[in-house]
């Protein structure tokens, strides 16, 4: 079952980097996919943005952009920024990177298994790419996919059964397969491979919020697997499980689909709560506040994020009394998710805090989270989603809940991480840099379009001419500043880039233990060698005994006997 | 299960028997999904129980009994496989991959019948979600033949990892048990 570890120095390069059952290998392969595929996703929406900001005009490096092309872009941007680049960043790649060297494993239960997990999601990766170059074009029928538009076969330039859309059905479900096989692994490792004395309360918070997140998807993914082979069959072999003309009932999609996709926010949230606990910890030199009381509070978000999804449906003619619980349940998560940040800041509370890049970012999360996650309970009441539904409103509020999730999280978890899995330093200065310029060109994004979203700017729309009202100076401006920001914000992570590839080849070289943090991860070599530790780590205590009175160094590693 | 450094099974479930069960875990609501859907469908038009009526129960009720059968079958493989009797194990699975196989036809005479008679997958959606159903469940079938197969020429033969035996027998069981619910959900009640 384990790679046999006295002959990994006679491995060729192909087993070592391409078909490799590290864990760690495995991990960086999905990080790098994951960031190549953040880039493709914002070229997209650098495409539409500018075609609505310039309307008509040419786009440098695209030229004219057609109404179908416009809605190819916004689809697959969206589908690649969740799918390609959210869950593999901060699920497959933090979850490989981190889990089995967190618990003192020498790898994960099924390492071939995992190879295997990211071949099949390399595969969808192709599948996904490939369909931009079939006839007919990439799917264009929005992100969510709903029928009867997307049954219907609608592609980027027509009505027709476009392959495009078949595709995006078959990359997406080989991507579930890989991420249930990942998923699988990830629980297994976590129940049977901890080092002696790794009790569930010493495990890291990363730790239990990957496996919650794994396993909030595996229970919640099911049901659109069986929705996406049904519209599958409705657009290849015409049957009518969604046409409303032959009996079917397009709404049952969006029921599946949300069930899913409302989950899927929280697969996406925990993880980078993980890396908020490990880092913050680390920078405040203090213990996390609360420890069981965010587990405990995590647990219950768990939950309860399978009965919220109605609310992404105030519009679809649901029974208003649906509604209203759905109302309710929606508003009762934000409970959980604010004992956490409270819980946060109460970390911060009177602690000795270094801002370096990672910290940074950490912060930059809870700030800008909060703003996508109170605007996320004034949608959450039908009352008032039914007035901003489908606007500019809704787009700010979910960017201004995954941007911080996902590229803050993520990138705090790549700078913090960076030093242990690379071996070598990144430059603080260019790190600093990226944060300011990132954090700055965001909010300028997205701001303000809290605002044309209220004054009515519907999303999906080609083009505003038609409409008067939406195309005032003001609201074009908006439009303006916001592109520009994007344009910023884009080349921005440029600078990330050269950092991380500068600072591998020739920064300089990392110690085991550069923060001076207590998790087991900090105990191997900087690169941990395959199979991690030399010998098994035995773990004494808790994660985050910081500060602890008494003591010479304000630190205490786990490994740490007294 | 062999590792090379000592870790613990906190849980004492071997991971391969924790991991198999995940996959039934998982397994349970993508088949969960459907028959959500099925059943919603099916109470809101009750028209459908005139089109339930043209699935042959005997068909349906012979397949029942030789998958139940075949799930005794591999549990005698997985206790032939705990008392290490490799001849035993190899013939209880090959019963078991035979009534697979048994399956397989019976359902295939089923839908040639049913496709004759003009119930295509398209007729309408009881029969959209017939064929859905019932094909998702073969396709597992087939995987569940596969799965045997592979752990018989792959380590049984070779006298070796027979708690993969016990692994193969679980799935053969989770692909029972879905055919327990869809017979009656598609061919007993009218």
């Amino acid at each position: 079952m384990s790679t046999n570890q006295t002959s990994h120095h006679q491995m060729t390069f192909v087993q070592k980097y391409i078909f490799s059952t590290d864990h760690k290998v495995i991990g960086m392969q999905y990080m790098i996919t994951g960031l190549i595929m953040a880039f493709l996703g914002g070229f997209l929406a650098y495409g539409f943005r500018m075609q609505l900001a310039f309307p008509g005009e040419a786009i440098p490096l695209l030229g004219k952009m057609t109404a179908g092309q416009y809605n190819e872009f916004i689809t697959m941007h969206g589908t690649i920024m969740i799918f390609w680049v959210a869950m593999p960043v901060l699920l497959a790649a933090l979850g490989n990177l981190l889990i089995p060297i967190m618990i003192g494993a020498d790898d994960m239960a099924f390492p071939t298994l995992n190879m295997i997990s990211y071949w099949v999601f390399f595969l969808s990766t192709v599948v996904l790419i490939a369909s931009f170059f079939v006839p007919g074009g990439a799917f264009a029928g929005g992100w969510t996919a709903y029928p009867p538009l997307s049954a219907n076969g609608y592609t980027a330039h027509g009505w027709s059964v476009g392959l495009g859309g078949n595709l995006w059905i078959i990359a997406v479900a080989l991507e579930f397969v890989a991420f249930l096989i990942g998923g699988i692994n990830f629980i297994v490792t976590t129940f049977n491979m901890r080092a002696p004395g790794l009790t569930w309360f010493r495990l890291p918070m990363m730790v239990w919020m990957m496996l919650s997140a794994v396993l909030i998807f595996m229970f919640a993914v099911g049901p659109l697997i069986a929705g996406a082979a049904m519209l599958l069959l409705d657009r290849t072999v015409g049957t009518g499980f969604y046409n409303p003309a032959a009996g079917g009932d397009p709404i049952l999609f969006q029921h599946m689909f949300w069930f899913f996709g409302h989950p899927e926010v929280y697969v996406i949230l925990l993880p980078t709560i993980g890396v908020l606990a490990e880092v913050m910890t680390t920078f405040a030199r203090k213990p996390i506040f609360g420890y069981k009381m965010i587990i405990y509070a995590t647990i219950g978000a768990g939950f309860l994020s399978f009965v919220v999804w109605a609310h992404h449906q105030f519009i679809a003619g649901i029974d208003p009394r649906m509604a209203t619980f759905f109302s309710i349940t929606t508003i009762m998560i934000s409970i959980p998710f604010s004992l956490i940040i409270f819980a946060s800041i109460a970390t911060l509370w009177k602690s000795s805090i270094t801002l370096s890049t990672p910290m940074l970012f950490a912060l930059g999360f809870i700030g800008e989270f909060l703003i996508g996650g109170v605007t996320g309970i004034y949608l959450g009441s039908s009352a008032f989603d039914i007035y901003v539904h489908d606007t500019y409103f809704v787009i700010a509020h979910f960017h201004y809940a995954l941007i911080p999730t996902v590229f803050f999280g993520g990138l705090a978890a790549i700078y913090f991480w960076f030093p242990k899995f690379i071996g070598r330093m990144y430059n603080e200065t260019l790190g600093k840099v990226h944060f300011w310029l990132t954090t700055i060109s965001f909010n300028l994004v997205f701001f303000p379009l809290f605002f044309s979203g209220m004054a009515g700017e519907h999303r999906r729309i080609f083009d505003y001419s038609m409409w008067k009202s939406l195309m005032t100076p003001e609201i074009m401006n908006i439009r303006i500043i916001s592109t520009l920001a994007l344009i910023v914000l884009f080349l921005s992570q440029f600078i990330f880039v050269f950092n991380m590839i500068k600072s591998a080849l020739s920064g300089p070289k990392a110690e085991k233990n550069p923060w001076k943090s207590n998790t087991l991860e900090w105990q191997a070599d900087s690169p941990p060698p395959h199979g991690n530790f030399a010998q098994t780590p035995v773990v004494h205590r808790g994660p985050y005994e910081y500060s602890v009175p008494g003591r010479s160094e304000d630190y205490w590693p786990q490994t740490s006997a007294n | 299960m062999a590792h090379t450094t000592q870790t613990v099974d906190i849980s004492e479930v071997p991971n391969g028997r924790a991991a198999m069960w995940w996959v039934i875990a998982s397994e349970v609501v993508i088949f969960g999904g459907l028959i959500m859907s099925y059943l919603l469908f099916r109470m809101r038009y009750p028209q459908w129980g005139e089109y339930a009526s043209h699935t042959s129960t005997p068909m349906g009720a012979l397949n029942t009994l030789v998958l139940l059968t075949s799930s005794l079958t591999v549990a005698l493989a997985h206790k032939a496989a705990t008392e290490k009797n490799i001849a035993a194990t190899k013939k209880y699975l090959w019963f078991t991959i035979l009534g697979g196989v048994i399956f397989l036809i019976v359902k295939s005479v089923e839908y040639t019948t049913e496709i004759s008679h003009g119930y295509t997958i398209t007729a309408n959606n009881f029969w959209s979600f017939y064929y859905a159903m019932t094909g998702l469940h073969a396709i597992h079938v087939i995987a569940g033949m596969v799965a045997m197969f592979l752990v018989m020429q792959i380590d049984v033969n070779k006298g070796r990892n027979l708690h993969r035996v016990e692994m193969a027998g679980l799935y053969w069981h989770f692909v029972d048990i879905v055919w327990i619910f869809l017979f009656p959900l598609l061919y007993v009640a009218k």
